[in-house]
């Protein structure tokens, strides 16, 4: 078997952001790695985060540092990653790409702990830049300019030192002396040695500054101070004239500024006033603000409070430090201050935002200072303070993140064309369940209703140079209405368009006239209001017409085209007429070339399944110049320009190809390349839409033209980033549509369907799915399905209060702050399962988080949910410290409840010293009230942690600790049948087919058991060889099984045909062997068919169809909120063909960040059998005349391949 | 020293041993392989954003303090050393 992987959904977490100007000019830029892909966002003008590039790297990015050169106008970009290499990228506004200016390795691959990559530090005049590892080793490299300003690296200077564990590093702001950077460093060779401890104790870490000689081309310890020993991140602190130079050290509870003979400055980091006394504050990400006359610093701390730090300072001389609350924002990974009043925040978990700022916190608040730091014999005094809602940002845009993805289903529950992906995000308060459609999300601009059912609807500008569209024009039955575009829409009358007949089409023509076709003749409405009308000859009527600005062809009835031109004074004149054979289905111009007096090509549809292109030049027009059969009669054409390849902001510097696209009236959308030439017509393809025949219109994104088919299901076909893309929109059937555009929205689309009107814009191109999220109240762990009608969703959260202890925790917040009347309010959205999404909610859970309480105690409910109405119809808060785990629903044997639910609890669940709980649960419940209730029937108490339950042959199998247990059900509580306990760990998951149980170990990979009802004896008969930390499992076929690992791979097992029949013709089904018993194994293996490195922990896994009528795949979910597929090859051609693809592209093109392609995706095992269709991909991106020299290798043509890429894309979605 | 003594396969390993951190010797204990394995593990984890985000869901902490837990256990991560027996 042989798979082709492809990621569906990019990852959407973020590990970390920078920001800067890596375009050159004025605009703000943030580049975010997410895991394995960087990405180049920028805010648009009105503070929408738009992705302007984003690029797979086949890494792992672990941090980012941007720098620019003294006098240049430009960032660069460091990335230190997994690929024992450092690497330099500039950002290349007119290719759009990031150009890869050096790469020096260092050491190996890997995220090792001696190999620098871990942290990056940046000298603040962009003369050096450090890199560092974990333990050991920093080197240090020298970034220059050579004559020709080009940027240089020299050749790495060495800082390490042994047996030392580095926390964090920073460059030191020292104006033009040479190069300084600071490191928090601990010494551990003592303590290593010492077996009384005491050397532990005393262990000490220190800040380390760091000297570039620039002179001596050397790197020495300048300095070494004993630091606070919960140090964990340096913060750089202006100087040079700017600031008093030095270092912010942020420990748990304080930060320090420390430099070099300089006394310590040290304040306490204020604490929210409900925080157990054993926590301490850790400052998590940080941020500086720095402007000529003033700087300040963000600090955010694990629970999401963003503290201000300033630094009163004389000179280089520090006084005062304070640290000032600011605001409470869900906790980030990076924060970027973008210079134009922007925050960027860059959530752990969840959605990312962009904040304004209102202010920079000038007013009074909480304040911890170094000048009042108290110190008593309990250590230094805290200052408390109670979080209260945004006061100096606004929240203007947010950025969607599916990060982690919990559990994940494909179902398509909503009886929709295509099924839809059910998955669990998030976390605590922000956790949700998001349901997501393949396609565009739009947002809706208006609907209304209009007198009839429309037919049609167009929109005309008055004059080519207007901006804005003048007329909505919109054609009924009989009639025609006008409706005028200005601050409102309304209907007018004296536009000139006849309103007495249904329009054919309408635009504008010339410069500045309209035309309006209409059955019986074409109308020419000058721009002096002056009107040319052209009848039909005899009783003849227009059937079709196509027109761009300066050409017109219509069709009469019986298959006559008529073919005019726009001449010099602006008459439509008619230049010669064409019989065709028989009646015309359909017709198209091209758009008119720049500079061009005319477009060459007409496309003509006939019912006879062909489709001809004639020619509208002088010498030849009206010659046909190829034919081409279609597999159904075309409805509609239409010509578009595909420009598939990367450069510029979004097109090509590549020649653009012509598109002939027709829809054909079995649903299917055909594409083929025009000959711009000779008009012959190659390369076609296509690819079913819908039920409906689609009808084609050329709209405008992005500034360039796109194609909206209208089918069963609105699609879009675009150009992203490259990529030809066709996508669905989500959104109602539509019957007609035109380009819109107004002064509100500039990019809009007007349609109709049914007798209304509606105004809408395409949003967030080039994402894949369009999501609906329900917010959720704990950590969602698992869900199940009941009757295709509702989810039975477990959430449960460690450390965290009950929903009572809250509310009365928040009461008494509000009555002190006088604020009561919010705080009820407060108490009934408790009521209602937290579903209400109130932003003004002075202490929304969402914002805050919950408040944190002692480890020991767990929060947990168990909920049913109506996906269809998004309403909660039960939620059962569990108590005592119980948290679910697992869910099924069960039938037992005995009818009398019918379909039953079986959940796993665990009570006072701890993990540290020591993994213990006080007891576990399997609680059955009942369903009431048509499913939407549920009722508790009994509570079984078993010895572990029931961390997965199935449904088997009438009774329920519950995997707890090693023990894989049979119970059936009983009056009181459920009753054990049958156990086998030689399970090496813990049982993480188990599925059933047939007589056969697929069981995976937290650590030991899958064991395919059986059960002999004859005995009732549960035993293992095969095993995996090698040791897998089971991350999800999901059964494939009767011998085989998906898993994936904590470490980001993805494989299959399969126990050998053989051995499989073997057992199946045994009588004893290989017990007799497994009784035997060799080396605690089991007597036969299962094989690995399929390995691949995902890169990312993969938390779920699926086999599902994404499209109509499409083959199976396999989706998966990882942590990191991407979503991607494993599609089965059937052809051993196509296997060859890509195999020998991704082996062109691995050489010709490695990946950008440095790491071998090939070892990324072998990275704990050797890859086997799987395609990377992510590398493939990477195929449009190349430069020309590589595509040409890989296709020459393939035998095939770069379009060959393109299309091949995309019809593989199709099967899967 | 001679120049000999350069190449041969005690000079060698020290080389080897002095340059990447954790490659053994013969008379390795349990112990300090027991801490190469578990500084090289949890170097692993800080590295992997991914499985940081895993741990940090599992225990319902900030990914930030995640990574200062795994950092800080750098120090002793198998508790203390066992008593030298010629000492």
């Amino acid at each position: 078997m042989y798979l082709y992987s492809l990621t569906l959904q990019k990852a959407t977490g973020i590990v970390c952001a920078i920001n800067g100007n890596f375009s050159g000019g004025k605009s703000q830029e943030i580049v975010v790695a997410r895991g394995k892909i960087l990405d180049l966002l920028r805010p648009d003008d009105s503070g929408k985060i738009q992705t302007v590039l984003s690029v797979e790297i086949f890494g792992a990015v672990r941090s980012l540092a941007q720098f620019r050169l003294t006098g240049a106008q430009k960032d660069y970009i460091v990335v230190g990653s997994d690929s024992g290499r450092i690497v330099i990228l500039e950002f290349n506004k007119e290719k759009n790409v990031f150009d890869k200016i050096h790469q020096e390795t260092f050491g190996k691959s890997g995220c090792r702990r001696i190999v620098p990559g871990q942290y990056l530090a940046i000298d603040p005049k962009g003369r050096a830049v450090m890199i560092g590892a974990c333990e050991k080793q920093k080197l240090v490299y020298v970034l220059n300019r050579d004559t020709a300003a080009r940027l240089t690296i020299s050749s790495p200077l060495e800082a390490h030192k042994s047996h030392t564990i580095t926390y964090s590093i920073c460059g030191v702001d020292c104006g033009f002396d040479n190069p300084i950077f600071a490191a928090i460093e601990l010494d551990y060779s003592e303590a290593d040695q010492d077996s009384t401890g005491q050397a532990a104790s005393e262990a000490q870490k220190h800040l380390t500054f760091y000297e570039l000689d620039l002179g001596l081309n050397h790197v020495s310890r300048k300095w070494s101070e004993a630091v606070d020993n919960g140090a964990n991140m340096l913060v750089t602190v202006p100087g040079g004239g700017d600031g008093p130079s030095g270092v912010l050290v942020c420990a748990e509870n304080f930060v320090i500024y420390k430099n070099q003979g300089h006394p310590d400055v040290r304040a306490v980091i204020p604490r929210r006033a409900d925080l157990p006394a054993e926590r301490g504050v850790l400052i998590v990400s940080a941020a500086t603000h720095k402007q000529k006359s003033m700087f300040f610093f963000l600090l955010q701390t694990e629970y999401g409070d963003i503290f201000k730090a300033t630094l009163e300072h004389d000179g280089e001389h520090v006084q005062e430090l304070r640290i000032k609350y600011f605001d409470t924002i869900p906790v980030t990974s990076s924060m970027c201050v973008l210079k134009s009043g922007f925050l960027f925040a860059a959530s752990e978990f969840g959605n990312h935002a962009l904040y304004q700022f209102q202010a920079i916190g000038e007013e009074a608040d909480v304040e911890a200072s170094s000048a009042t730091l108290m110190e008593t014999e309990e250590g230094f005094q805290p200052v408390f303070f109670q979080p209260r809602s945004l006061k100096n940002l606004v929240r203007i845009d947010q950025v969607e993140s599916l990060m982690p993805i919990m559990d994940m289903k494909v179902e398509n529950l909503f009886e929709e064309e295509t099924p839809q992906i059910f998955t669990l995000c998030g976390r605590g308060p922000r956790s949700s369940l998001r349901i997501l459609r393949p396609g565009l999300a739009i947002s809706e601009m208006a609907v209304s209703q209009l007198p009839g059912v429309p037919s049609a609807v167009w929109t005309v500008k008055k004059n080519l140079i207007d901006e804005f569209d003048a007329y909505i024009v919109v054609s009924f039955a009989n009639a025609t209405l006008v409706l005028s575009i200005g601050e409102t829409v309304e209907e007018v009358s004296d536009s000139g368009f006849l309103d007495t007949t249904p329009s054919l089409a309408v635009s504008l023509i010339g410069d500045d006239s309209l035309m309006q076709v209409h059955p019986s003749g074409i109308r020419h409405i000058r721009e002096d209001g002056r009107i040319n009308e052209w009848r039909t000859p005899g009783k003849r009527t227009i059937v079709k017409v196509g027109s761009n600005r300066l050409q017109v062809v219509i069709a009469l009835s019986g298959g006559e085209l008529i073919y005019f031109e726009v001449d010099m004074t602006g008459q439509l004149m008619e230049v010669e007429k064409h019989e065709m054979s028989g009646d015309v289905a359909c017709l198209d111009i091209a758009p008119v070339p720049e500079g061009r007096q005319r477009s060459r090509f007409l496309a003509v549809g006939s019912y006879d399944n062909t489709i001809r292109i004639l020619s509208l030049d002088p010498d030849d027009c009206m010659q046909i110049l190829s034919v081409q059969s279609v597999s159904a009669a075309p409805e509609s054409l239409l010509f578009l320009e595909v420009q598939a390849s990367i450069g510029g902001e979004d097109g090509a510097d590549h020649p653009a190809s012509l598109f002939l696209n027709a829809g054909l009236s079995n649903g299917v959308l055909f594409r083929t390349v025009v000959d711009m030439v000779t008009g012959q017509l190659s390369d076609s393809r296509s690819r079913f839409l819908g039920l409906k025949a689609p009808k084609l219109f050329s709209i405008v994104i992005r500034g360039r033209r796109a194609m909206l088919c209208l089918s069963s299901r609105p699609w879009l076909g675009y150009i992203h980033q490259g990529h030809f893309l066709l996508t669905p929109l989500s959104y109602e059937a539509l019957e007609y549509a035109a380009s819109f555009s107004s002064d509100q929205c500039a990019e809009g689309v007007v349609a109709v369907a049914g007798d209304a009107l509606r105004v809408f814009t395409i949003e967030r191109l080039g994402e894949t799915f369009n999501e609906t999220a329900i917010p959720l109240r704990y950590t969602p762990r698992k869900f199940v399905f009941h009757k295709k009608k509702s989810l039975i969703i477990i959430e449960s959260d460690q450390g965290a209060f009950t929903a009572e202890e809250r509310e009365a925790g928040k009461k008494e917040f509000f009555e002190a702050a006088g604020m009561g009347e919010n705080g009820n309010n407060n108490g009934e959205q408790m009521e209602n399962g937290g579903d209400d999404e109130d932003k003004n909610d002075p202490l929304s859970d969402e914002q805050y988080g919950y408040p944190k309480a002692e480890s020991d105690k767990w929060v947990s409910c168990i909920r049913v949910l109506d996906p269809k109405t998004s309403n909660t119809t039960c939620l059962l808060e569990l108590q005592d410290n119980e948290a679910a785990y697992s869910v099924c629903t069960v039938n037992f044997r005995e009818k009398e409840y019918g379909t039953l639910l079986a959940v796993g609890t665990a009570k006072g669940l701890q993990f540290w010293p020591r993994r213990s709980l006080a007891s576990g649960f399997i609680h059955i419940y009942r369903f009431v009230d048509d499913g939407r209730a549920l009722e508790l029937l009994h509570k079984t108490q078993v010895e572990g942690v029931p961390l997965a339950l199935c449904q088997f042959q009438g009774r329920l199998l519950a995997g707890i600790g090693p023990v894989l247990r049979l119970y059936d059900l009983g009056k009181k509580r459920l009753l054990r049948k049958c156990e086998n306990k030689l399970f090496p760990n813990t049982i993480v998951s188990v599925q059933t087919y047939r007589d056969r149980i697929y069981v995976g170990d937290i650590q030991e990979s899958f064991h395919y058991c059986k059960y002999r009802r004859d005995e009732n004896q549960l035993y293992v008969f095969a095993d995996d060889s090698v040791p897998r930390w089971v991350t999800a499992a999901h059964h494939i076929d009767f011998d085989t099984m998906a898993g994936a690992d904590k470490f980001g791979n993805v494989y299959f097992v399969r126990l050998p045909q053989d051995v499989s029949d073997e057992i199946e013709e045994d009588p004893t089904g290989g017990k007799i062997k497994w009784e035997q018993g060799k080396l605690n194994g089991a007597p036969n293996k299962v094989e690995e068919i399929v390995q691949f490195h995902v890169g990312d922990v993969v938390t779920c896994l699926q086999k599902a169809s994404l499209i109509p009528g499409g083959g199976d795949s396999v989706i998966y979910g990882t942590v990191m909120g991407s979503l991607g597929a494993l599609l089965p090859f059937t052809s051993r051609d196509d296997v060859d063909f890509f195999s020998h693809l991704e082996m062109h592209l691995r050489q010709e093109y490695p990946p950008l960040c440095g790491r071998d392609h090939m070892a990324y995706r072998s990275a704990y095992f050797p890859v086997k059998d799987v395609i990377d269709g992510d590398l493939c991909e990477q195929f449009p991106t190349l430069p020309m005349d590589m595509q040409r020299k890989i296709a020459d290798e393939l035998d095939r043509t770069p379009a060959e391949i393109l299309k091949k890429l995309e019809e593989v894309r199709n099967k899967i979605i | 020293m001679q120049a000999s003594d350069r190449f041969n396969i005690n000079s060698q390993l020290e080389h080897l041993q002095a340059k990447y951190v954790g490659t053994g010797h013969a008379d390795l204990n349990r112990f300090e392989w027991a801490v190469n394995i578990q500084r090289d593990s949890y170097a692993s984890y800080v590295g992997h954003y991914p499985i940081l985000a895993y741990f940090a869901i599992a225990e319902n902490e900030s990914i930030g303090r995640e990574r200062y837990n795994f950092m800080q256990k750098m120090l002793l991560p198998c508790g203390l050393p066992p008593e030298r027996e010629d000492d």
